[in-house]
Order: C-alpha cells, then structure tokens, then sequence
C-alpha cells in the first residue's frame, strides 16, 4: 500500500509502485531546484540520526548521503567497517544490535551480501535505506539516474535505455532495471555472454550480446563498472578484447539516437568501458550531474523514510 | 529364565512393502523380534495375557530407515528427533568432527548407538579427511561397521580417485554413496540458478552441476562394477541419468528428501536462509521429475537429510549462512503429501522409506516379517496438523516447513519390541 507519508524503508525497487517511485523522484526535484536556487531547505532531520554502516568501502555514496542526511539537519555519523573482519554476517547483526541500542532513526547501509539491508531491516526499529546488498540492488543509484534522466530527456515512459558492461555482477543494472521498467521505459542490456545473468531476460529486457546493435536508436546509454580482476580470463579474456568489444566509443555511440544520454555510476575505467573523450563530452554525457542529482535524491529518500517515522511517532 | 514380553497391536491396518501386506488385522511381537503378523492372528480375540495395543484402525509399518543424517547434535536429541519422526535406523554421515576415516571412530559410533534409542550405523569417509585424494580404510571400515562410504555433502570429484574407490568397494562389497554435484559449477554457488538467483542477486549452481556428476560416475560404475549410490537425486535431468542406467542394468540407486519434493526454489525467496540447502532447491519443473521418479521407483528412497544448524549459523545474510535443514520430524507427514495429492501410492512412499533403504544398506529390518526386528511406526496418515519446530526435539530448528498445513501424525515408534515414542 502507498503511504502518503513516505516509505518505511527503502530496500530495493523491485515491488515498488511507480507512484512511490514518482513521489521520490519528484521531491527529489525539488530538492535539487531549491539547493540550486540557495533556497532555504527545511531541517526535516532536525534531532535525527543518521549512521552510514558501509561494510564495503564506497567514498562516493557514503559521502553523497552523508551531505544528503548534513542538509537536512540530521546528525550523521559514519562507520566503516573492514569487510576482512572473519566473519562478516556476525558483525553485520552484532554491529547492527548495538547501533539500534543508540536509537538512531536511520541506519544506511552497505554490504557484499545480497539480502544484507533486509536482513538488517528486520533487525532493527528504524528505517533503513539500502545502499547497495552485494549483486542484489542499489535504489538510491537507481532513483538518481531516472531523476538524471527525467531532468535531460522530460520523461522516462517510451525512452529505450542501454544498460552495458557488467551486469552478472551489478546491482545497478538490477535496481535499473526494475525502476526502468516500471516507469515505461524500454529497457537492453548489452553484454559479453559470460557477464549476463541466467534468464535475465526474464525480468523484462532485451538481451543483446552485440554492442552495435545493442546501441541502435536508445535514447540513453548507461555504462557500468567492470572490475579489472574480472578481466583477466575468467569472465572476459583481457581488458583490450573488452574495450574492443564493449567500450563505448565515439564510433559504437554512432549507432545510438544522436541526442543520447550518456551514464556512468562511477568510478570511470577510461579506457576500459568507456573512451575519455566520450565520457567528458559534455553535450552527451550526464556523468558528472548525476552525482549533484545523487544528493537531492538521497535526500527525498532520507525524508520520505523520516517522514513515515514521525507518522508512526505521532500515532 | 523370566517369559519374554510379549505384545499385541490389535486393529491395525498393517502395511508392508516387503510383502505387499495391506490388511486389518494384528502384529504380535515377542521380545525384540515380531513373531506373526495378520488378519488370522487373534481373529477369536484371546491374546492370552499379552500386553495389547489397540491401533484403532491406524497404519502399522516397520520403522522407517534413513540413509542420511548428519550427527550435529549430540546422539541423544538425535534419536529422540527420530523416534519422534518414527525413524527407528538411522545412518550417520562422515562429515562430523572428526572426519568419521578412522576404524576407531567407527567404533566409537557404533559404542554410542548402544545406547541410543533408536539404531545407528556409521557410514564412513570414502577419502581420508573427505579431502577426496587418499582412500580410507575401506576394507576395515567395513569390517568395523561402516555401511557404505562417502564424502558426505561434498561430491568424490576426482575421476580417478571415484574409479579407484569403486573398483576397491566394490571389491570389499562395499557401497559409494555420492553427492552428485559437479564442485568447480557449484563452487560458487548459494541457491539454484535461474530467474530467482538472478532477482536475489545470489549466484547460482546449475542443475547440470548433478546430472554431469551423475553421468560421469555412470561411465566408472560400468568400468568398475562397483556398487554405486546418489544420495540425493534433485533435478530431472538427473532423475532421467538413473532411470536410463537402471534400464541398462548398471548397479546403481538413489535417494531423495522431502524437500526436494516438497518445496521449489521459490522458499528461497526474501533470502530465507533456513531453505538453503546442498544441493539447493530447484526448479519447479525439476521438483516434479523427483516426484515422478519417486513414484515408478527410479528415486528407490527418501532420506530426512536431517541436517541441524543453530540460529547464529542461520541468522546470517543467504551467501554467509549454514547449508542444511532439519527433517527428522517431517519426513512422514511431507512424504503422506505426496499420498494426499495422489501422486504416490502408500506402499510405493512405505517401500522407500523402509525395507528399499534396508536393502540398499544391506541391514536386515524393514519388514513385518516373523523373525524381523520389532521396528514399527504407528502412524495416523490423515490426522491435520500445522508444522511448529518448537514442539520438535530435536535442538535446532532450521526447518523450512515451519508452518505449513499439514496431514499425517506419528502416534508410536518402537525399536526392538520397545516404545520408544508415544504421540502426546
């Protein structure tokens, strides 16, 4: 059921509705709007907490939402624990037992397992936001995106979206997926055989193994990491004959919409998956707004979820 | 010398596959041995001072045997979770600590079901350590006790070194028992793979990882002769290697557990770490083949593949948590489903979980013959009922069942002429 007092917690986007999806994009907007214009934003965080539990090392989001939870008046304390620890799963709920005890209203976290957030969800009284479950899903990368491309494009429904590279391995490409297609649009995933996952398609994509033809007349191109040591012959034979193949370059881009919208979550392997010189056109690519995106995003996020808290607290 | 005790089940619907018996009639045990059984014995009502048993037109089977269950726990809550599942021989597999390689392990197994209500037989390691290189003792294993030789959940992998065992089993008339998983497909692997381990983001083990497994081994068990086991047959890919190979007359059975049957890789869903499994659970379409199997007889039995794990090693996000689940206390009324549904016919579904066991293990129960050991079930196949581990006995709770509605209730379990369960 859509609450219009925010969402409990933000999990992952396979079963959310697009009006919640919508909702989130659209005080995302707004956000970003407001922040872009020095509008005066409401402390809606104010006396809240908000612990960034990253078991995985990730500068990029744990900063993007601890600015994100900073803007809206929330105390915010970061925590970065050695994913070498022996056994991972028994910090993940020892380490998710004590955080609760300090009663904070928003655990967001990072994990290598798949299923870690929900894990941790039912673990704990307050809300918590996913920010990223091993190959499992990334929402807040998701929402950014759709809000990236919403901005650029004014409209998700009808657009087709390229999601290339790595996706056996990637959350990105899953929670895209799933947000993709429940806004309308029309999704392919583009990859060497060996990084695409069993039955994908059955999540409603179209398979293309074919860079050329996989590129052919999308509105948007969204590129994504792949790990070098994943190179190296046991999933691709060496990082040439992947650049040669799956690069996006100025000449496999021909084949895309001449307006079409270049993505990338970052960090960028230049040279690896994509060209330098396509990655910093800045007619095309939408690589570097979509972190300034990733801000006002994660702070609807942190509002909607903070917003169901103080629902529940006033009943 | 003091009478032997003698006892009397009257009313009962007497089952047995051995036979084909199914009647109303009595079952009379003398001592530890059943001395007649039928719709003849004590037709006129004198029992002549023996205890009687009024079965209330229930079912009476032998005990049900069960080639696979894994000593996590200690002996007692074991057998207590048998007897209580009307379990009354259980086979322990090798993968304890300590590795059951040595002779002297064996003996100590065999000292501890001395005094367990239920018996136990030790099946020993095939290689030393279950580091599938070095063969163990398999000569005085089996002098020692050891009903058959295995590595346990890990598959003999190496061809030569599987030849190799089966040709020398074979010729100490031992039995291989395999886990039919091919390790470098299942390696990585946490769930079946397919559209829901992509969803989960979990990687996958290919049904393929068991029948190339199984096929393989097919190849070596006609070069070798050697008697030749799959503990746990799961897809229908593999279902369909063995029923070939029984066409061919190769020496060669197989098992399966209810929940392979019971339950898909749909229980996987929401990451529930008490249904993964090794292997794990598959496909819908498979889970129909291991029906289908059970029911013309290709699957020759069901083990519970009893398998305890704590909550800590459960508790855990999917990838990081324990594989296994508990079935002692669910083995009749999961396998009474497939009789409900019709799918199974009872003396099929009682054939498997009794006197084809027995056979395969080459121990000599399972039967309502005069002379067998007095190792019964009484069971109520149709009373309802809602799966709860908190009323099991056995420690760990890590059933996927947890819940489900259920049909079929064990009222009594005897070993040896001797109750060792009573329903509540």
């Amino acid at each position: 059921m859509s609450r219009p007092d925010g969402i409990r917690h933000l999990l992952g986007i396979e079963g959310m509705k697009a009006q919640e999806i919508e909702a989130l994009l659209d005080q995302g907007d707004s956000y970003l709007e407001r922040y872009r214009a020095g509008r005066k934003i409401k402390k809606v965080l104010k006396n809240r907490t908000q612990i960034n539990l990253f078991f995985e090392e990730s500068t990029r989001t744990s900063t993007s939402f601890e600015l994100a939870g900073k803007r809206l008046g929330a105390n915010v304390i970061n925590m970065v624990t050695s994913s070498s620890s022996i056994k991972k799963g028994e910090t993940l709920i020892d380490t998710a037992m004590t955080l609760n005890a300090m009663r904070p209203s928003v655990l967001v976290i990072r994990h290598a397992s798949s299923g870690a957030a929900a894990l941790l969800s039912q673990k704990v009284n307050c809300a918590v936001i996913n920010a990223g479950d091993g190959r499992h899903e990334h929402p807040t990368q998701a929402l950014l995106d759709a809000l990236t491309i919403r901005r650029r494009k004014g409209r998700i429904a009808g657009l087709t979206v390229a999601i290339c590279g790595d996706i056996l391995h990637s959350r990105v490409a899953r929670s895209n997926i799933h947000l993709l297609n429940t806004l309308g649009a029309r999704v392919r995933v583009v990859a060497p055989p060996t990084l695409l996952p069993v039955a994908v398609e059955r999540l409603g994509v179209d398979v293309y193994t074919d860079m050329r033809s996989g590129l052919e007349d999308v509105d948007i191109v969204m590129m994504l990491r792949l790990q070098t040591e994943r190179m190296r012959g046991a999933f691709v034979p060496s990082p040439r004959e992947y650049f040669h193949f799956y690069g996006l370059d100025a000449e496999k881009l021909a084949a895309a919409k001449p307006d079409a919208l270049i993505m990338h979550p970052g960090p960028m392997n230049r040279g690896v998956e994509i060209d330098t010189e396509v990655a910093d056109d800045i007619d095309r690519s939408a690589i570097r707004e979509q972190v300034e995106t990733g801000v006002a995003v994660r702070m609807a996020c942190l509002d909607s979820v903070c917003s169901h808290l103080q629902a529940e607290e006033d009943e | 010398m003091a009478a032997e005790r003698r006892v009397v089940y009257m009313n009962a619907r007497l089952l047995d596959p051995a036979s084909g018996l199914d009647e109303t009639g009595a079952l009379l045990t003398v001592g530890g041995k059943i001395w007649d059984a039928g719709a003849h014995l004590f037709a006129d009502g004198v029992t002549d001072g023996s205890e009687i048993v009024d079965c209330r037109g229930m079912c009476l089977a032998p005990g049900f045997v069960d080639m696979q269950v894994f000593l996590n726990e200690p002996v007692e809550t074991t057998a207590r979770a048998a007897a209580a599942g009307g379990v009354t021989t259980i086979a322990v597999m090798p993968n304890m600590n300590p590795v059951l390689d040595r002779v002297s392990l064996v003996d100590y197994i065999e000292r501890l079901a001395r005094d367990a209500s239920v018996r136990i037989h030790p099946i020993a390691a095939a290689t030393k350590e279950l580091g599938g290189e070095e063969m163990t003792e398999i000569g005085l294993l089996r002098a020692a006790g050891a009903l058959a030789f295995s590595d346990g959940r890990r598959a003999i992998a190496d061809a030569q070194v599987m030849r190799r065992v089966l040709t020398y089993a074979h010729a100490h008339e031992a039995l291989v028992i395999q886990h039919a998983e091919e390790p470098a497909l299942a390696r990585e692997g946490v769930m079946n793979e397919g559209e829901m381990a992509t969803r989960l983001g979990l990687p996958g083990v290919p049904a393929e990882a068991e029948v190339i497994m199984i096929e393989r081994d097919l190849r070596l068990v006609a070069l070798t002769g050697g008697r030749y086991h799959v503990a746990l047959v799961t897809t229908q890919a593999g279902v369909e290697a063995i029923r070939r190979a029984k066409v061919q007359g190769l020496p060669v059975t197989c098992g399966t557990a209810p929940h392979y049957f019971a339950l898909n890789e749909l229980a996987v869903e929401a990451y529930r770490t008490f249904a993964r499994t090794s292997p794990p659970l598959r496909a819908e379409a498979d889970r129909r083949a291991v029906v289908e199997g059970l029911a013309d007889g290709t699957i020759d039995v069901i083990v519970s593949s009893h398998d305890p794990h704590d909550v800590e090693s459960k508790r855990l996000p999917f990838d990081l948590a324990a594989s296994g689940v508990i079935g002692l206390e669910t083995l009749l009324p999961t396998c009474m489903e497939l009789l409900h549904g019709g799918h199974v016919p009872m003396m099929r579904l009682l054939d498997a979980l009794t006197v084809r066991p027995a056979a395969i293990l080459g121990l000599s129960v399972g039967a309502l013959a005069k002379g067998q050991p007095a190792d019964l079930v009484l069971f109520d196949p149709n009373a309802p009922g809602r799966i709860d581990p908190d009323t099991f006995h056995s420690k760990a709770k890590n059933s996927p069942f947890e819940g489900r509605p259920i049909q079929g209730k064990v009222l009594r379990t005897v070993v040896g002429g001797r109750a060792v369960y009573q329903a509540g």
